[in-house]
């Protein structure tokens, strides 16, 4: 009873958006990972994780994405979320990952936060 | 005590994705209950961390985890209790050390939030472990 998490990314000017669609477990967590160390490769300083499509996020995969933010953080550059269930906002808050990266209720307006 | 107007109880063996099925039983029985969207999210994310937890640190000896459902209430559904009960090695709870994000951003390991979630998450938690294994309970309001 594996589920696995697909994703896929939109590279923009100055921007990556990654969306997710599924579990956020620790695979899916290393999946988002690798996107995410691939885009910074290619040079990109902001990405925005839509978790439209994630209905739960487990502590594994959010112990990942802390790894991608500490990865922001060395690099000065900045990662926010949208679209989250109030679930897992909620979890981000209670982790205290708002303080840290930004969370948007939908990408139109994380887009405009992130340009400022 | 108010009766069970409910109970469902499931023995998962120790493997991947084994809190899924979990999380799938408490989603059945909150809407039974016509629990809010937002209050079922949080149940079953809460039994998907405890389910974790138990299956990452119990080392328990049968490689299983039994978990009961019970929908309580006096005439009407009122709360959900939750009990994850494995047969490991038990744990001092008191000596489980509080994440902070800003330590954990810096330090190797990123891991043990289960037990902050699952307390921010439910409307009451109790722990009881010992040398012969560990017992969750956890409720959720309707």
């Amino acid at each position: 009873m594996t589920e696995i998490l697909k994703l896929s990314v939109d590279r923009r000017e100055g921007l990556a958006v990654i969306y997710t669609e599924g579990y956020i477990n620790n695979q899916g967590g290393e999946e988002i990972a690798r996107a995410a160390y691939d885009l910074i490769g290619s040079g990109y300083r902001k990405l925005l994780l839509n978790l439209a499509g994630t209905k739960i996020v487990n502590s594994i995969g959010i112990s990942i994405l802390i790894e991608i933010i500490e990865k922001m953080l060395e690099i000065e550059g900045r990662l926010a979320f949208c679209n989250l269930t109030p679930t897992i906002e909620k979890t981000f808050h209670i982790m205290g990952l708002a303080q840290y990266a930004g969370i948007y209720t939908d990408e139109p307006t994380a887009v405009d936060g992130l340009a400022i | 005590m108010n009766p069970v107007l409910r109970e469902v109880t499931l023995t998962l063996p120790i493997a991947p994705d084994m809190e899924v099925a979990a999380s799938k039983t408490a989603t059945a029985l909150a809407e039974f209950m016509r629990m809010s969207p937002e209050k079922i999210d949080e149940v079953r994310l809460a039994v998907v961390e405890a389910c974790i937890n138990a299956f990452e640190h119990s080392h328990a000896r049968d490689q299983k985890v039994r978990i009961t459902f019970a929908v309580i209430g006096e005439h009407e559904p009122e709360k959900l209790e939750i009990r994850v009960v494995d047969q490991g090695v038990g744990f001092r709870p008191e000596r489980v050390e509080q994440p902070r994000i800003a330590e954990k951003l810096k330090a190797a390991r990123k891991r043990g939030w289960g037990l902050k979630i699952i307390e921010g998450l439910m409307d009451e938690v109790e722990i009881d472990s010992t040398l012969d294994g560990t017992t969750v309970v956890m409720r959720k309001l309707r």
